[in-house]
């Protein structure tokens, strides 16, 4: 059975929502990671969860990433090792740069914390194989800082490299002007690096598990993540 | 010991929604003549170097790994003693 590893760092608060669900509701064998450990022995998968690592202090991601363990997790994703970072996550491993972009305040300033709705762009990844292109999913969001940005040659490289795994859309599955509440570029809420072993994204599954909470609409993607795991 | 003073500035590409919400309130408060605000971050540091250059060098690498997103930022540095 794989192990997933969860890193915690001093401000993480995402740590014990991503273990609750690869543990309890996915049935996976599951260890938390303290950020000064260099340790991913055993290890099969990485989740850099959300929160406020360090304060968010500078810039949110940037002292994290200088940490003992991203050391280690910057050479697990490049020897091929699947990493998921998820919100301050996601803003981690760009400041790591295992993701192209950086991720700006929010357009209208404000810290948004509500459901959303984000459409899967491409099921060509071991993230998204288990879901319908298109398929729309209803997940919480928590940020200030979600607004995605990258310069035109690279998002030009995203889009022809389908790296763009979720977008931002309405109920029915449309590119609204609304639905994009960060004012992200191109709607973006989830991209993943060139060799596809990455993930990035702001929406949080992980809250969203149980019908009984709200949604278990994110459950689909740590079922993808979960098959693709058994089959290597 | 040298004093370096670093300012770091949002790219002139990229939008500042704090620089905005803060020209909006300035023009709420009359200062029409404003046409522009653009809000950085001003970072000091001490030093310890055996010349200017040395300083200059050692603080452009604390910029370039960790002061400055140079993704959607640029930084500026002035050497002090």
């Amino acid at each position: 059975m794989a192990t997933f590893g969860v890193l915690v760092f001093p401000g993480s608060n995402c740590d014990h929502d991503a273990y609750h669900a690869l543990k309890h509701v996915m049935n996976s064998d599951v260890k938390f990671l303290w950020h000064k450990d260099t340790d991913l022995s055993g290890i099969d998968f990485l989740i850099v969860p959300g929160g406020f690592s360090y304060g968010d202090y500078l810039r949110s991601g940037a002292i994290a990433r200088f940490s003992p363990i991203m050391q280690e997790v910057v050479k697990f994703a490049e020897k091929g090792g699947p990493v998921m970072g998820i919100c301050n996550g996601f803003q981690i491993l760009l400041e790591a740069g295992l993701i192209p972009g950086a991720m700006m305040h929010n357009e209208k300033l404000k810290f948004v914390c509500k459901n959303v709705y984000i459409r899967t762009e491409s099921t060509d990844s071991i993230f998204t194989s288990g879901l319908e292109k298109g398929q729309i999913l209803d997940v919480p969001v928590s940020h200030g800082e979600g607004n995605y940005f990258i310069e035109e040659d690279g998002l030009k490289s995203l889009q022809d490299n389908d790296q763009i795994l979720f977008r931002y859309c309405d109920a029915k599955g449309e590119l609204t002007a609304e639905a994009n509440f960060n004012g992200s570029i191109d709607h973006i809420a989830g991209i993943c690096n060139e060799g596809r072993n990455v993930l990035g994204m702001m929406p949080h599954p992980e809250r969203a598990m149980e019908k009984l909470l709200g949604s278990e609409d994110g459950k689909p993607i740590f079922e993808s993540i979960l098959n693709s795991l058994s089959v290597t | 010991m040298y004093k370096a003073k670093v300012n770091v500035t949002l790219r002139p590409s990229i939008l500042d929604p704090k620089g905005k919400a803060a020209h909006h309130a300035l023009q709420n408060l009359g200062l029409k003549e404003v046409q522009q605000v653009r809000i950085g971050k001003f970072i000091e540091l001490d030093v310890d170097a055996k010349d200017a250059a040395e300083a200059k060098k050692i603080v452009e690498s604390a910029c370039t790994q960790l002061l400055a997103n140079e993704v959607m930022e640029d930084f500026e540095i002035t050497i002090e003693s």
